[in-house]
């Protein structure tokens, strides 16, 4: 049976019952790293928050290892490890004293499960006696993912554990997550970082309450039906308007350095891109075929 | 039970940590008892006197001789002379003025009484009404003191007497009332403030995605406030007895009891507070605003209950402060045992077990 099966999901806040989550249904695979890809705001915490049974959806239903989110919330709580997106520990506690405080709210100790945490702990060790308060922001996740690591969880909810924290210690944690699933941890991470989403090994990408699309990562920028140019030339607000004034011009938008466009001709060429901008005045012009990311697709599937 | 334990040692070493906590928690009892028992009082001591001596007889010399004996005054000067009455009032040098008129001791004598005349300064006018009685006391000792027994055949002296508290102490008052307060300010606010703690940082989340039981988190909140409280009750009896000279007249461990259930009462007041709220400032201010207040309103030891227009009356009936105020007051100046405060306890005890039903049933198990 998959650990997390989610069907017609639905929450609404407030009494004018603005949705926060509309009728989304997914499931995930016994030991996959799960990813919940969307912006701020896309309604990524209160998925987490009802499959946690800290919340009562409004419509449809969903079971975390087979136990109901609503009927069976005290199985479900003594199964999955949860992390939400604030720091969530007690800052005036010690590194040590919060392992041992959660293990032991937990009903283990750290001795038991210490091959889970060992990897992320050896590397906060150093620090064991310092507060949790005072440390930096990649620290500080690693810390909340030892404790609720730390009684050996089947299902991990891991909401938005990178945000906020420094590019190195966001890969370090990524490495930390693959490692766990070999674990066989299941694990469902959200995060707004679109880069992030190719570590996962199934995506969902969320908007608005809605899932645009679920898929392997892969398969995701696979399914991208356009030929995707990157160009740099000169100042990107005028690249912008006279892409958007060539008659083939399908999409473009900024996208780091350079100019992602697709275009209506499939058979279109560099060099035609190239020849077109020389003669809107651009000198320096770069243009180049790119593969997709998890970026554009997004931005594709929510032009559509 | 491990897991409790460990909450509670987790919520020590928060209260520990937490300097500011700390000093709420120790030093505030500590200045309140002080600054009640010993700048608040509503005695008037060492008063400014001046004494006008026209008679300068044996009468007005032992009269005064009496007043400068007293604590309440001390006599400034002594002068012969009217126009420096005034003068001194105005400069502030003296509160009060003695005038002995000529032949005061020989008037006594030969037709049984005399006058004296007291001026006060009634700029402030419950402290020249003080004073005034303070003075008549003196003077009316004086005239028992002196009479002839056969000259007078019929007099009515009434005889008061101040029971419990012959010396009229104003810590006598202060100190039950500081104790209901300071409880009351520590254990409603702190324990509020600590849960609603949890759900500021978030950690409430994590917990509750845990298998420990929500009700527990609560419960092993309230334990560290009651050991904690129970020091607060023996440092202020310590400052009491030792440093106000106010015995506890009645049984110790009675006090204790009683201590323990109010507050029991006060921590379910903290939960149910922090139940319906969801931030510390909101808590805090709902402990200050909704607690202290009332407390010192009604609780009988700032302003008499019996004065009060009924409506307030009935409402001074469910601030638990008041019984309280009642209990400690019977077991330290009184004396008495649980014969004579039963029905107050009975009714701290039924607020608290309907506080603790209304908290139970409110309390949340999940966000929102």
């Amino acid at each position: 049976m998959q650990p997390v099966i989610v069907s017609q999901l639905k929450k609404t806040y407030g009494k004018e019952k603005s949705v926060a989550v509309n009728n989304i249904s997914f499931s995930v695979n016994r030991g996959e790293l799960f990813g919940l890809i969307g912006p701020d705001g896309a309604g990524k915490t209160s998925v987490f928050r009802m499959l946690t049974t800290l919340l009562i959806p409004d419509g449809g239903s969903a079971t975390v290892e087979g136990f109901d989110i609503v009927k069976d919330y005290s199985a479900i709580r003594n199964t999955v490890g949860y992390m939400p997106g604030k720091f969530s520990l007690y800052p005036d506690l010690t590194i040590q004293e919060n392992i041992h405080f959660f293990a032991t709210i937990f009903n283990t100790s750290i001795e038991e499960n210490y091959y889970l945490i060992k990897d992320i702990y050896v590397q906060l060790e150093r620090f064991k006696n310092r507060r949790a308060g005072k440390l930096s922001g990649g620290m500080k996740q690693k810390l909340a993912l030892c404790c609720a690591l730390i009684h050996k969880p089947t299902v991990l909810f891991l909401d938005e554990p990178t945000t906020g924290v420094d590019p190195v210690s966001r890969k370090e944690f990524w490495e930390m997550l693959r490692r766990l699933k070999e674990s066989n941890i299941t694990i469902v991470v959200s995060t707004p970082y679109m880069d992030e989403a190719s570590l996962c090994d199934r995506i969902a990408l969320i908007q608005n309450g809605s899932l645009l699309s679920i898929d392997a990562p892969q398969q995701i920028t696979a399914a991208y039906p356009d030929i995707l140019f990157a160009i740099r030339a000169g100042s990107m607000p005028l690249l912008l308007r006279s892409l958007g004034k060539y008659p083939k011009i399908k999409s473009a938008y900024a996208f780091g350095e350079y100019a992602h466009a697709s275009f209506n001709d499939a058979a279109i060429q560099s060099e035609e891109i190239h020849h077109y901008l020389k003669g809107e005045g651009f000198n320096d012009i770069a243009v180049k075929k790119t593969e997709p990311t998890i970026e554009d697709c997004f931005i594709h599937l929510l032009k559509n | 039970m491990k897991q409790f334990l460990t909450f509670v040692q987790k919520e020590f070493y928060h209260v520990l940590r937490d300097r500011k906590t700390l000093l709420i928690l120790f030093g505030m009892p500590m200045v309140q008892i002080l600054i009640f028992g010993f700048a608040l009082t509503n005695e008037v001591k060492n008063t400014k006197l001046m004494i006008v001596d026209h008679a300068k007889d044996l009468a007005s010399a032992q009269l005064t001789a009496q007043i400068e004996a007293s604590r309440y005054f001390e006599i400034e000067k002594s002068v012969s002379d009217h126009r420096q009455i005034e003068a001194s009032f105005k400069e502030g040098s003296v509160k009060v003025v003695l005038v002995f008129p000529l032949h005061f001791y020989e008037s006594l004598l030969h037709e049984n009484k005399s006058q004296v005349q007291i001026i006060a300064d009634a700029s402030d006018p419950n402290t020249a009404t003080t004073l005034i009685n303070y003075l008549n006391a003196i003077i009316q000792d004086y005239a028992t003191e002196l009479k002839n027994p056969l000259s007078i055949p019929y007099q009515i002296i009434p005889e008061t007497k101040m029971l419990y508290n012959p010396q009229l102490k104003g810590a006598h008052n202060f100190v039950p009332g500081v104790m209901a307060l300071v409880l009351m300010l520590v254990c409603v606010m702190m324990t509020a403030v600590s849960i609603v703690r949890e759900k500021e940082t978030g950690t409430m989340e994590v917990l509750l995605v845990s298998p420990f039981k929500p009700i527990l988190v609560i419960l092993s909140k309230a334990i560290p406030y009651l050991l904690l409280s129970l020091v607060n009750v023996i440092s202020i009896l310590l400052v009491s007895v030792f440093v106000l000279d106010l015995p506890v007249k009645g049984s110790i461990f009675l006090l204790f009891a009683e201590s323990t259930l109010f507050i029991i009462t006060c921590l379910t007041l903290g939960i149910f507070i922090s139940i319906k709220t969801s931030s510390q400032q909101v808590a805090m201010l709902i402990s200050l605003m909704g607690m202290l207040l009332p407390t010192i309103l009604f609780s009988g030891f700032m302003f008499p209950i019996e004065n009060m227009p009924i409506p307030l009356q009935i409402i001074s009936n469910i601030i638990p402060a008041k019984w309280f105020y009642i209990i400690v007051k019977a077991i330290m100046i009184k004396g008495l045992s649980f014969a004579g405060i039963w029905k107050e306890t009975l009714i701290l005890l039924g607020i608290t077990i309907f506080l603790l039903i209304v908290s139970l049933k409110s309390f949340k198990i999940r966000l929102a």
